[in-house]
Protein backbone atom coordinates (compact mmCIF):
# COMPACT_ATOMS: atom_id res chain seq x y z
CA UNK A 1 0.00 0.00 0.00
CA UNK A 2 2.90 2.77 1.13
CA UNK A 3 5.02 1.47 -1.82
CA UNK A 4 2.23 1.87 -4.05
CA UNK A 5 1.87 5.57 -2.75
CA UNK A 6 5.41 6.19 -2.75
CA UNK A 7 5.67 4.89 -6.80
CA UNK A 8 6.77 6.76 -9.16
CA UNK A 9 7.20 9.91 -6.42
CA UNK A 10 10.36 11.69 -7.28
CA UNK A 11 12.65 11.35 -4.34
CA UNK A 12 13.56 15.42 -3.94
CA UNK A 13 10.10 15.82 -3.26
CA UNK A 14 9.93 13.06 -0.75
CA UNK A 15 12.29 14.88 1.06
CA UNK A 16 10.96 18.16 0.27
CA UNK A 17 7.95 16.23 1.99
CA UNK A 18 9.09 14.97 5.21
CA UNK A 19 11.04 18.32 6.01
CA UNK A 20 7.72 20.86 5.91
CA UNK A 21 6.40 17.77 7.81
CA UNK A 22 9.01 17.99 10.53
CA UNK A 23 9.20 21.34 10.53
CA UNK A 24 5.48 21.61 11.17
CA UNK A 25 5.33 18.49 13.15
CA UNK A 26 8.06 20.70 15.48
CA UNK A 27 6.36 24.19 15.38
CA UNK A 28 4.50 24.47 18.87
CA UNK A 29 8.46 23.88 20.45
CA UNK A 30 9.09 27.47 19.01
CA UNK A 31 5.69 28.73 18.27
CA UNK A 32 4.37 31.57 20.66
CA UNK A 33 0.37 31.24 21.03
CA UNK A 34 -0.15 33.70 18.28
CA UNK A 35 1.72 32.21 15.94
CA UNK A 36 0.31 28.85 16.62
CA UNK A 37 -3.25 30.39 16.36
CA UNK A 38 -2.03 31.24 13.08
CA UNK A 39 -0.85 27.97 12.20
CA UNK A 40 -4.25 26.67 13.57
CA UNK A 41 -6.35 28.56 10.80
CA UNK A 42 -3.73 27.85 8.14
CA UNK A 43 -4.25 23.99 8.10
CA UNK A 44 -7.89 24.46 9.05
CA UNK A 45 -7.63 26.64 5.48
CA UNK A 46 -5.93 23.81 4.12
CA UNK A 47 -7.92 20.96 4.87
CA UNK A 48 -11.11 22.69 3.66
CA UNK A 49 -9.42 23.70 0.51
CA UNK A 50 -8.33 19.84 -0.28
CA UNK A 51 -11.58 18.64 0.45
CA UNK A 52 -13.14 21.61 -2.05
CA UNK A 53 -10.50 20.79 -4.39
CA UNK A 54 -11.80 16.90 -5.02
CA UNK A 55 -15.16 18.38 -6.24
CA UNK A 56 -13.54 21.63 -8.28
CA UNK A 57 -10.49 20.98 -9.00
CA UNK A 58 -10.49 17.01 -9.87
CA UNK A 59 -14.04 16.61 -10.63
CA UNK A 60 -14.53 20.57 -12.02
CA UNK A 61 -17.97 20.88 -10.05
CA UNK A 62 -17.99 24.10 -8.98
CA UNK A 63 -19.08 24.22 -5.33
CA UNK A 64 -19.73 27.70 -3.93
CA UNK A 65 -21.51 25.95 -0.62
CA UNK A 66 -18.98 24.00 0.92
CA UNK A 67 -19.86 25.68 3.89
CA UNK A 68 -22.59 23.85 4.28
CA UNK A 69 -21.24 20.77 4.89
CA UNK A 70 -18.77 22.83 7.67
CA UNK A 71 -21.66 23.78 9.21
CA UNK A 72 -23.35 20.50 9.49
CA UNK A 73 -20.48 18.82 10.49
CA UNK A 74 -19.94 21.72 13.40
CA UNK A 75 -23.66 21.74 14.71
CA UNK A 76 -24.22 17.64 14.07
CA UNK A 77 -21.54 16.73 16.61
CA UNK A 78 -21.27 20.19 18.87
CA UNK A 79 -25.53 18.85 19.89
CA UNK A 80 -24.99 16.07 20.34
CA UNK A 81 -22.29 16.70 22.69
CA UNK A 82 -24.39 19.80 24.64
CA UNK A 83 -27.20 17.42 24.53
CA UNK A 84 -26.42 14.37 25.20
CA UNK A 85 -22.52 14.42 26.16
CA UNK A 86 -21.71 12.51 22.97
CA UNK A 87 -17.66 13.16 22.31
CA UNK A 88 -16.97 14.44 19.04
CA UNK A 89 -15.19 11.55 17.60
CA UNK A 90 -18.23 9.26 18.36
CA UNK A 91 -20.00 12.39 16.54
CA UNK A 92 -17.67 12.96 13.83
CA UNK A 93 -18.86 9.70 11.61
CA UNK A 94 -22.66 10.82 12.22
CA UNK A 95 -21.55 14.27 11.23
CA UNK A 96 -20.31 12.59 8.48
CA UNK A 97 -23.14 10.67 7.52
CA UNK A 98 -25.36 13.99 7.90
CA UNK A 99 -22.66 15.96 5.57
CA UNK A 100 -22.64 13.01 3.01
CA UNK A 101 -26.52 12.46 2.72
CA UNK A 102 -26.51 16.61 2.16
CA UNK A 103 -24.00 15.95 -0.38
CA UNK A 104 -25.66 13.35 -2.84
CA UNK A 105 -29.24 15.01 -2.18
CA UNK A 106 -27.44 18.71 -4.11
CA UNK A 107 -25.44 15.93 -6.47
CA UNK A 108 -28.63 13.93 -7.10
CA UNK A 109 -30.74 16.83 -8.32
CA UNK A 110 -27.70 18.33 -10.26
CA UNK A 111 -26.18 15.47 -12.06
CA UNK A 112 -29.07 13.61 -12.68
CA UNK A 113 -31.15 16.52 -14.32
CA UNK A 114 -27.91 17.71 -16.49
CA UNK A 115 -27.49 21.08 -13.98
CA UNK A 116 -23.54 22.25 -14.61
CA UNK A 117 -21.52 24.89 -14.27
CA UNK A 118 -22.73 28.30 -12.97
CA UNK A 119 -26.12 26.77 -12.24
CA UNK A 120 -24.82 24.27 -10.19
CA UNK A 121 -22.81 26.52 -8.23
CA UNK A 122 -26.15 28.44 -7.76
CA UNK A 123 -27.36 25.31 -6.53
CA UNK A 124 -25.27 24.99 -3.97
CA UNK A 125 -25.47 28.31 -2.67
CA UNK A 126 -29.15 28.00 -2.31
CA UNK A 127 -29.16 24.70 -0.46
CA UNK A 128 -26.43 26.45 2.35
CA UNK A 129 -28.30 29.77 2.34
CA UNK A 130 -31.35 28.06 3.14
CA UNK A 131 -29.93 25.90 5.36
CA UNK A 132 -28.95 28.96 7.51
CA UNK A 133 -32.19 30.26 7.60
CA UNK A 134 -33.52 27.02 8.59
CA UNK A 135 -30.77 27.29 11.36
CA UNK A 136 -31.94 30.11 12.51
CA UNK A 137 -35.26 29.20 13.83
CA UNK A 138 -33.86 26.07 14.84
CA UNK A 139 -34.39 25.74 18.71
CA UNK A 140 -32.49 22.85 19.36
CA UNK A 141 -29.63 24.30 18.25
CA UNK A 142 -30.06 27.67 19.65
CA UNK A 143 -31.66 29.66 16.70
CA UNK A 144 -30.05 32.78 16.37
CA UNK A 145 -28.91 33.34 19.32
CA UNK A 146 -26.16 30.71 19.08
CA UNK A 147 -24.86 27.00 19.96
CA UNK A 148 -22.45 27.50 23.00
CA UNK A 149 -20.20 24.22 24.39
CA UNK A 150 -19.05 24.27 27.66
CA UNK A 151 -15.80 26.08 28.19
CA UNK A 152 -13.32 26.17 31.11
CA UNK A 153 -9.44 26.92 31.66
CA UNK A 154 -7.87 23.55 30.73
CA UNK A 155 -4.69 22.65 32.38
CA UNK A 156 -5.01 19.33 30.53
CA UNK A 157 -5.61 18.23 27.21
CA UNK A 158 -8.59 15.75 26.78
CA UNK A 159 -8.25 14.44 23.15
CA UNK A 160 -11.05 12.20 23.80
CA UNK A 161 -13.87 15.13 24.29
CA UNK A 162 -11.89 17.41 22.23
CA UNK A 163 -11.11 19.92 25.11
CA UNK A 164 -7.51 21.61 25.78
CA UNK A 165 -5.14 24.31 25.09
CA UNK A 166 -4.25 24.80 21.32
CA UNK A 167 -1.62 22.89 20.94
CA UNK A 168 -3.05 19.71 21.43
CA UNK A 169 -5.80 21.39 18.64
CA UNK A 170 -2.53 22.32 16.37
CA UNK A 171 -2.08 18.93 16.44
CA UNK A 172 -5.21 17.47 15.63
CA UNK A 173 -6.03 20.07 12.55
CA UNK A 174 -2.51 19.23 11.30
CA UNK A 175 -3.39 14.85 11.30
CA UNK A 176 -6.24 16.00 10.05
CA UNK A 177 -4.55 18.20 6.74
CA UNK A 178 -1.88 15.24 6.48
CA UNK A 179 -4.03 12.74 6.50
CA UNK A 180 -6.43 14.69 3.34
CA UNK A 181 -2.78 15.07 1.66
CA UNK A 182 -2.55 11.42 1.28
CA UNK A 183 -5.87 11.08 0.53
CA UNK A 184 -5.92 12.73 -2.46
CA UNK A 185 -3.02 11.90 -3.59
CA UNK A 186 -4.34 8.16 -3.58
CA UNK A 187 -7.27 8.83 -5.24
CA UNK A 188 -5.71 11.26 -7.99
CA UNK A 189 -3.80 7.94 -8.73
CA UNK A 190 -6.92 5.79 -8.97
CA UNK A 191 -9.47 4.92 -11.70
CA UNK A 192 -11.61 7.44 -9.88
CA UNK A 193 -8.94 9.83 -10.22
CA UNK A 194 -8.42 9.27 -13.64
CA UNK A 195 -12.27 9.63 -14.15
CA UNK A 196 -12.74 13.09 -12.96
CA UNK A 197 -9.77 14.45 -14.59
CA UNK A 198 -11.52 13.31 -17.63
CA UNK A 199 -15.29 14.64 -16.62
CA UNK A 200 -14.07 17.55 -15.96
CA UNK A 201 -11.91 18.32 -19.09
CA UNK A 202 -14.50 17.22 -21.48
CA UNK A 203 -17.71 15.17 -20.53
CA UNK A 204 -18.94 14.07 -23.35
CA UNK A 205 -15.52 12.56 -24.10
CA UNK A 206 -15.60 10.75 -20.92
CA UNK A 207 -19.09 9.03 -21.57
CA UNK A 208 -17.98 8.17 -25.31
CA UNK A 209 -14.89 5.93 -22.84
CA UNK A 210 -17.34 4.25 -21.16
CA UNK A 211 -17.56 6.59 -18.17
CA UNK A 212 -20.50 6.71 -16.34
CA UNK A 213 -20.11 10.33 -15.62
CA UNK A 214 -23.37 10.61 -13.11
CA UNK A 215 -21.89 8.02 -10.70
CA UNK A 216 -18.59 9.54 -10.37
CA UNK A 217 -19.63 12.89 -10.19
CA UNK A 218 -21.55 11.54 -7.39
CA UNK A 219 -18.49 9.81 -5.75
CA UNK A 220 -16.94 13.23 -5.67
CA UNK A 221 -19.61 15.16 -4.01
CA UNK A 222 -19.81 12.53 -1.96
CA UNK A 223 -16.03 11.92 -0.56
CA UNK A 224 -16.00 16.27 -0.79
CA UNK A 225 -19.10 16.64 1.43
CA UNK A 226 -18.09 13.99 3.55
CA UNK A 227 -14.19 15.34 4.18
CA UNK A 228 -15.18 18.38 5.07
CA UNK A 229 -17.74 17.60 7.84
CA UNK A 230 -14.62 16.75 10.20
CA UNK A 231 -13.37 20.34 9.26
CA UNK A 232 -16.94 21.45 10.84
CA UNK A 233 -16.18 19.55 14.06
CA UNK A 234 -12.90 20.98 14.69
CA UNK A 235 -14.23 24.27 14.23
CA UNK A 236 -17.13 23.91 16.99
CA UNK A 237 -14.71 22.98 19.57
CA UNK A 238 -11.93 25.29 18.63
CA UNK A 239 -14.17 27.89 18.69
CA UNK A 240 -17.00 26.63 20.89
CA UNK A 241 -20.00 28.77 19.72
CA UNK A 242 -21.54 28.63 16.32
CA UNK A 243 -24.31 30.96 15.05
CA UNK A 244 -25.93 30.37 11.79
CA UNK A 245 -25.18 33.73 10.48
CA UNK A 246 -21.63 32.91 10.69
CA UNK A 247 -20.95 29.47 9.90
CA UNK A 248 -23.51 29.14 6.98
CA UNK A 249 -22.52 32.76 5.69
CA UNK A 250 -21.28 32.92 1.46
CA UNK A 251 -18.52 34.22 2.96
CA UNK A 252 -17.27 31.58 4.29
CA UNK A 253 -18.27 29.38 1.29
CA UNK A 254 -15.81 31.71 -0.50
CA UNK A 255 -12.61 32.00 1.92
CA UNK A 256 -12.53 28.12 1.61
CA UNK A 257 -12.31 28.63 -2.20
CA UNK A 258 -9.86 31.30 -2.60
CA UNK A 259 -6.79 29.03 -1.15
CA UNK A 260 -6.89 26.50 -3.44
CA UNK A 261 -7.90 29.04 -6.60
CA UNK A 262 -4.22 31.00 -5.10
CA UNK A 263 -2.42 28.25 -4.80
CA UNK A 264 -3.27 26.12 -7.92
CA UNK A 265 -7.05 24.44 -8.22
CA UNK A 266 -6.73 20.37 -9.28
CA UNK A 267 -3.40 20.10 -7.75
CA UNK A 268 -2.25 18.63 -4.46
CA UNK A 269 -0.26 21.48 -3.08
CA UNK A 270 -2.93 24.11 -4.16
CA UNK A 271 -4.89 24.55 -1.39
CA UNK A 272 -1.74 23.85 1.02
CA UNK A 273 -0.06 26.69 -0.82
CA UNK A 274 -2.82 29.09 -0.69
CA UNK A 275 -3.58 28.53 3.07
CA UNK A 276 -0.46 29.25 3.89
CA UNK A 277 0.27 32.63 1.58
CA UNK A 278 -3.41 33.92 2.15
CA UNK A 279 -4.07 33.54 5.75
CA UNK A 280 -0.11 34.05 6.99
CA UNK A 281 0.49 36.86 4.55
CA UNK A 282 -2.86 38.92 6.02
CA UNK A 283 -2.24 37.75 9.51
CA UNK A 284 1.47 40.20 8.59
CA UNK A 285 -0.13 42.29 7.28
CA UNK A 286 -2.71 42.90 9.85
CA UNK A 287 0.28 42.49 12.43
CA UNK A 288 2.14 45.10 10.72
CA UNK A 289 -0.62 47.59 10.52
CA UNK A 290 -1.23 47.60 14.34
CA UNK A 291 2.44 48.05 15.15
CA UNK A 292 2.34 50.92 12.68
CA UNK A 293 -0.97 52.05 14.97
CA UNK A 294 -3.20 52.02 12.22
CA UNK A 295 -6.90 50.39 12.65
CA UNK A 296 -8.09 49.04 9.57
CA UNK A 297 -10.71 46.26 9.68
CA UNK A 298 -11.14 45.90 5.85
CA UNK A 299 -7.80 45.26 5.30
CA UNK A 300 -8.00 41.71 4.89
CA UNK A 301 -10.75 41.49 2.98
CA UNK A 302 -8.76 44.06 0.35
CA UNK A 303 -5.50 41.57 0.80
CA UNK A 304 -7.53 38.85 -0.44
CA UNK A 305 -8.97 40.84 -3.43
CA UNK A 306 -5.52 41.80 -4.55
CA UNK A 307 -3.81 38.48 -3.57
CA UNK A 308 -6.77 36.63 -6.32
CA UNK A 309 -6.37 39.53 -8.76
CA UNK A 310 -2.92 38.90 -9.10
CA UNK A 311 -3.41 35.45 -9.78
CA UNK A 312 -6.12 35.46 -12.19
CA UNK A 313 -3.97 37.82 -14.36
CA UNK A 314 -0.24 36.66 -13.77
CA UNK A 315 -0.68 33.15 -12.92
CA UNK A 316 -4.43 32.23 -14.06
CA UNK A 317 -3.22 28.22 -12.98
CA UNK A 318 -1.92 28.92 -9.61
CA UNK A 319 1.18 29.73 -7.76
CA UNK A 320 1.99 25.84 -7.44
CA UNK A 321 2.44 24.43 -11.14
CA UNK A 322 5.09 27.19 -11.53
CA UNK A 323 6.90 26.14 -8.37
CA UNK A 324 6.44 22.52 -9.44
CA UNK A 325 8.27 23.14 -12.33
CA UNK A 326 10.87 25.17 -10.87
CA UNK A 327 11.25 22.56 -8.17
CA UNK A 328 11.43 19.69 -11.21
CA UNK A 329 8.51 17.79 -9.22
CA UNK A 330 6.63 17.14 -12.33
CA UNK A 331 4.46 14.25 -11.78
CA UNK A 332 0.68 13.84 -13.22
CA UNK A 333 -0.66 14.86 -10.35
CA UNK A 334 -0.69 18.76 -11.85
CA UNK A 335 -2.17 19.27 -14.89
CA UNK A 336 0.83 21.97 -15.71
CA UNK A 337 3.90 20.34 -14.40
CA UNK B 1 -19.75 -13.14 -42.12
CA UNK B 2 -22.27 -12.60 -39.58
CA UNK B 3 -23.24 -8.79 -39.13
CA UNK B 4 -21.94 -7.15 -35.92
CA UNK B 5 -23.95 -3.82 -36.31
CA UNK B 6 -27.62 -3.55 -37.97
CA UNK B 7 -29.00 -0.57 -38.26
CA UNK B 8 -32.77 -1.20 -39.72
CA UNK B 9 -35.12 1.60 -41.37
CA UNK B 10 -33.62 4.04 -38.34
CA UNK B 11 -34.91 7.53 -39.16
CA UNK B 12 -34.46 11.11 -37.34
CA UNK B 13 -35.64 14.38 -37.33
CA UNK B 14 -34.73 17.42 -36.35
CA UNK B 15 -37.92 19.78 -35.79
CA UNK B 16 -39.24 19.18 -39.14
CA UNK B 17 -35.65 18.50 -41.16
CA UNK B 18 -35.28 14.86 -41.61
CA UNK B 19 -31.75 14.14 -41.22
CA UNK B 20 -31.45 10.63 -41.29
CA UNK B 21 -34.24 9.00 -43.46
CA UNK B 22 -35.04 5.07 -42.86
CA UNK B 23 -31.69 3.92 -43.05
CA UNK B 24 -30.97 0.67 -43.14
CA UNK B 25 -27.28 -1.64 -43.73
CA UNK B 26 -25.25 -4.43 -41.49
CA UNK B 27 -21.89 -4.33 -40.96
CA UNK B 28 -20.22 -7.75 -41.54
CA UNK B 29 -17.76 -8.51 -38.45
CA UNK B 30 -13.85 -7.61 -39.40
CA UNK B 31 -15.12 -5.62 -42.33
CA UNK B 32 -14.14 -2.09 -43.04
CA UNK B 33 -17.48 0.07 -43.41
CA UNK B 34 -17.25 3.35 -44.75
CA UNK B 35 -19.83 6.04 -45.24
CA UNK B 36 -19.78 8.65 -47.53
CA UNK B 37 -22.09 11.65 -48.60
CA UNK B 38 -21.67 15.24 -49.65
CA UNK B 39 -22.25 18.04 -46.44
CA UNK B 40 -25.16 17.33 -44.22
CA UNK B 41 -26.08 13.73 -45.94
CA UNK B 42 -26.82 13.40 -41.93
CA UNK B 43 -23.17 10.94 -41.62
CA UNK B 44 -22.81 12.54 -38.25
CA UNK B 45 -26.27 12.25 -36.69
CA UNK B 46 -26.09 8.20 -37.80
CA UNK B 47 -22.95 7.96 -36.10
CA UNK B 48 -24.46 10.10 -32.75
CA UNK B 49 -27.68 7.82 -32.96
CA UNK B 50 -24.86 4.29 -32.96
CA UNK B 51 -23.33 5.86 -30.45
CA UNK B 52 -26.28 6.62 -28.15
CA UNK B 53 -25.84 10.62 -28.12
CA UNK B 54 -28.89 10.27 -29.88
CA UNK B 55 -32.40 8.31 -30.05
CA UNK B 56 -33.80 7.26 -33.43
CA UNK B 57 -37.07 8.68 -33.65
CA UNK B 58 -37.88 5.02 -35.80
CA UNK B 59 -36.20 2.20 -36.53
CA UNK B 60 -33.71 0.30 -33.95
CA UNK B 61 -30.00 -0.51 -33.77
CA UNK B 62 -28.54 -4.12 -32.78
CA UNK B 63 -25.09 -4.87 -31.88
CA UNK B 64 -24.07 -8.80 -31.44
CA UNK B 65 -27.62 -9.27 -31.42
CA UNK B 66 -28.73 -6.99 -28.66
CA UNK B 67 -30.78 -3.57 -29.19
CA UNK B 68 -28.31 -0.54 -28.71
CA UNK B 69 -30.62 2.43 -29.43
CA UNK B 70 -31.92 4.24 -26.67
CA UNK B 71 -28.74 3.82 -24.64
CA UNK B 72 -26.34 6.16 -23.32
CA UNK B 73 -23.40 6.91 -24.82
CA UNK B 74 -21.04 4.85 -21.92
CA UNK B 75 -23.17 1.70 -21.83
CA UNK B 76 -23.01 1.98 -25.67
CA UNK B 77 -18.92 2.08 -25.40
CA UNK B 78 -18.97 -0.63 -22.07
CA UNK B 79 -21.06 -2.86 -25.21
CA UNK B 80 -17.78 -2.33 -27.38
CA UNK B 81 -18.45 -0.07 -29.54
CA UNK B 82 -15.52 2.94 -29.55
CA UNK B 83 -15.71 6.24 -31.11
CA UNK B 84 -13.83 9.43 -32.11
CA UNK B 85 -15.10 12.69 -32.70
CA UNK B 86 -15.33 14.88 -36.07
CA UNK B 87 -14.10 17.97 -34.19
CA UNK B 88 -11.41 15.93 -31.97
CA UNK B 89 -11.73 16.51 -28.13
CA UNK B 90 -9.04 15.06 -26.01
CA UNK B 91 -8.74 16.24 -22.27
CA UNK B 92 -6.18 18.67 -23.00
CA UNK B 93 -4.82 19.57 -20.24
CA UNK B 94 -3.73 15.33 -19.47
CA UNK B 95 -0.69 13.77 -20.97
CA UNK B 96 -1.40 11.93 -23.85
CA UNK B 97 -0.81 8.37 -22.15
CA UNK B 98 -3.44 9.39 -19.61
CA UNK B 99 -5.47 10.38 -22.25
CA UNK B 100 -5.27 6.97 -23.45
CA UNK B 101 -4.96 5.22 -20.24
CA UNK B 102 -8.78 7.02 -19.42
CA UNK B 103 -9.58 5.10 -21.78
CA UNK B 104 -8.31 1.78 -21.10
CA UNK B 105 -9.43 1.84 -17.42
CA UNK B 106 -12.42 0.69 -18.75
CA UNK B 107 -11.04 -2.85 -18.76
CA UNK B 108 -8.14 -2.13 -16.50
CA UNK B 109 -9.83 -0.63 -13.40
CA UNK B 110 -5.51 -0.95 -11.93
CA UNK B 111 -4.17 2.53 -13.10
CA UNK B 112 -0.78 0.53 -13.75
CA UNK B 113 -2.13 -1.81 -15.90
CA UNK B 114 -4.22 0.39 -17.77
CA UNK B 115 -0.75 2.36 -18.14
CA UNK B 116 0.56 -0.35 -19.76
CA UNK B 117 -2.53 -1.19 -21.74
CA UNK B 118 -1.91 2.33 -23.36
CA UNK B 119 1.54 2.37 -24.09
CA UNK B 120 0.79 -0.70 -25.97
CA UNK B 121 -1.71 1.58 -28.26
CA UNK B 122 0.28 4.07 -28.24
CA UNK B 123 2.68 2.58 -29.85
CA UNK B 124 0.53 1.23 -32.70
CA UNK B 125 -0.54 4.69 -33.00
CA UNK B 126 2.96 5.87 -33.37
CA UNK B 127 2.39 8.33 -30.45
CA UNK B 128 4.29 6.41 -27.90
CA UNK B 129 7.41 9.07 -28.48
CA UNK B 130 5.07 11.71 -27.31
CA UNK B 131 3.03 9.95 -24.56
CA UNK B 132 4.32 12.49 -21.92
CA UNK B 133 3.13 15.91 -24.40
CA UNK B 134 0.38 17.45 -22.96
CA UNK B 135 -2.66 16.07 -25.14
CA UNK B 136 -3.83 20.42 -25.57
CA UNK B 137 -0.41 21.01 -27.38
CA UNK B 138 -0.22 18.37 -30.15
CA UNK B 139 -0.35 19.07 -33.75
CA UNK B 140 -3.47 18.02 -35.67
CA UNK B 141 -2.59 14.71 -36.55
CA UNK B 142 -1.23 13.74 -33.93
CA UNK B 143 -4.39 14.88 -31.96
CA UNK B 144 -6.54 12.66 -34.75
CA UNK B 145 -4.51 9.61 -34.04
CA UNK B 146 -4.72 10.04 -30.17
CA UNK B 147 -8.25 10.25 -30.50
CA UNK B 148 -8.63 6.56 -32.29
CA UNK B 149 -6.05 5.39 -29.95
CA UNK B 150 -7.87 6.56 -27.20
CA UNK B 151 -11.14 4.92 -28.55
CA UNK B 152 -8.94 1.63 -29.00
CA UNK B 153 -7.83 1.38 -25.80
CA UNK B 154 -11.60 0.52 -24.47
CA UNK B 155 -10.74 -2.52 -26.45
CA UNK B 156 -13.97 -2.27 -28.96
CA UNK B 157 -14.96 -4.49 -31.33
CA UNK B 158 -16.59 -2.02 -33.32
CA UNK B 159 -14.74 0.61 -33.91
CA UNK B 160 -16.65 4.24 -35.37
CA UNK B 161 -14.28 6.76 -36.76
CA UNK B 162 -15.64 10.34 -37.91
CA UNK B 163 -13.86 11.77 -40.68
CA UNK B 164 -10.30 11.36 -39.05
CA UNK B 165 -8.93 11.56 -42.06
CA UNK B 166 -10.13 15.37 -42.64
CA UNK B 167 -7.79 17.85 -42.07
CA UNK B 168 -4.68 15.85 -42.97
CA UNK B 169 -2.17 15.86 -45.23
CA UNK B 170 -1.38 13.60 -48.26
CA UNK B 171 1.36 11.97 -46.14
CA UNK B 172 -0.70 12.07 -42.81
CA UNK B 173 -3.73 10.20 -44.95
CA UNK B 174 -1.32 7.20 -46.13
CA UNK B 175 -0.24 6.80 -42.78
CA UNK B 176 -3.67 6.76 -41.03
CA UNK B 177 -4.74 4.20 -43.41
CA UNK B 178 -2.14 1.67 -43.16
CA UNK B 179 -2.42 1.84 -39.00
CA UNK B 180 -6.30 1.42 -39.51
CA UNK B 181 -5.71 -1.88 -42.23
CA UNK B 182 -3.34 -2.84 -39.94
CA UNK B 183 -5.56 -3.18 -36.65
CA UNK B 184 -8.29 -4.82 -39.39
CA UNK B 185 -6.09 -7.10 -40.34
CA UNK B 186 -4.04 -8.25 -37.18
CA UNK B 187 -7.34 -7.91 -34.48
CA UNK B 188 -9.50 -8.88 -36.87
CA UNK B 189 -11.86 -5.23 -35.49
CA UNK B 190 -14.52 -3.99 -37.39
CA UNK B 191 -14.24 -0.50 -38.39
CA UNK B 192 -17.28 2.02 -39.35
CA UNK B 193 -15.77 5.60 -40.73
CA UNK B 194 -17.53 8.49 -42.06
CA UNK B 195 -15.18 9.90 -44.94
CA UNK B 196 -14.75 12.67 -47.30
CA UNK B 197 -11.02 11.81 -48.56
CA UNK B 198 -12.01 9.75 -51.08
CA UNK B 199 -8.71 8.60 -51.76
CA UNK B 200 -9.10 6.89 -48.71
CA UNK B 201 -12.01 5.66 -48.59
CA UNK B 202 -11.39 3.49 -51.73
CA UNK B 203 -7.98 2.01 -50.39
CA UNK B 204 -9.51 1.48 -46.95
CA UNK B 205 -13.27 0.32 -47.34
CA UNK B 206 -14.11 -3.16 -47.89
CA UNK B 207 -17.80 -1.52 -48.52
CA UNK B 208 -19.49 1.27 -49.12
CA UNK B 209 -22.97 3.03 -48.14
CA UNK B 210 -23.54 6.71 -49.81
CA UNK B 211 -26.14 8.91 -48.08
CA UNK B 212 -27.68 11.91 -49.77
CA UNK B 213 -30.38 14.29 -48.18
CA UNK B 214 -30.41 11.40 -45.19
CA UNK B 215 -31.27 8.55 -47.24
CA UNK B 216 -29.16 5.75 -48.36
CA UNK B 217 -28.75 5.85 -51.97
CA UNK B 218 -26.28 3.29 -53.06
CA UNK B 219 -24.56 0.43 -51.17
CA UNK B 220 -21.68 -2.03 -52.17
CA UNK B 221 -18.07 -2.31 -52.54
CA UNK B 222 -16.00 0.84 -53.33
CA UNK B 223 -15.44 0.16 -56.79
CA UNK B 224 -19.29 -0.56 -57.85
CA UNK B 225 -20.48 2.57 -55.39
CA UNK B 226 -18.32 5.10 -57.50
CA UNK B 227 -19.88 4.04 -61.38
CA UNK B 228 -23.51 4.53 -59.94
CA UNK B 229 -24.69 7.68 -61.54
CA UNK B 230 -27.03 8.56 -58.61
CA UNK B 231 -23.67 8.94 -56.35
CA UNK B 232 -21.45 10.73 -58.65
CA UNK B 233 -24.61 12.94 -59.33
CA UNK B 234 -25.15 13.39 -55.14
CA UNK B 235 -20.93 13.25 -54.50
CA UNK B 236 -19.41 14.94 -57.40
CA UNK B 237 -21.94 17.25 -58.94
CA UNK B 238 -24.18 16.54 -61.73
CA UNK B 239 -21.66 18.12 -64.10
CA UNK B 240 -19.75 15.23 -63.36
CA UNK B 241 -21.97 12.78 -64.77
Amino acid sequence: MIARLLHGVPRHALVLLAVVLAILVAAPVFANDYLLTVLIIILYFAYIGQAWNILMGFAGQLSLGHALYVGLGAYTTAALYVHFGIGPWLGMPVAILISVACGAVIGFLAFRFGVGGVYFAILTIAFCEFTRIGFDHFDWVGGSSGLFLPVANYTRNDLLNLRGQPVMFYYVILALTAGAFVMCHALLRSRVGYYWQAIREDELAARSLGINTFRYKMIAIIISSGMTAPAGVFYAFYYNNLFPEQTFFILRSIEIILGPIIGGIGTLFGPVIGAFLLTGLSEALQELLTAYGLDTPGAKRVFYGVCLLFVVMVLPHGIWPPIARLLRLGRRETPEA
Amino acid sequence: MPALLEVMNVSKNFSGLRAVADVSFAVPEGSIFAVIGPNGAGKTTLFNLIAGLLAPDEGSIAFVGARIDRLPPDEVCRRGIGRTFQIVRPFPTLSVEDNVAVGALLHHPNPESAMRRAHQVLLRLDLFEKRRHLAGALTLPDRKRLEVARALATEPKLLLLDEVMAGLRPTETDRMVDILKKLNAESGLTILLIEHVMRAVMSVATRVLVLHHGAAIAEGTPETVVRKPAVVQSYLGAEAV
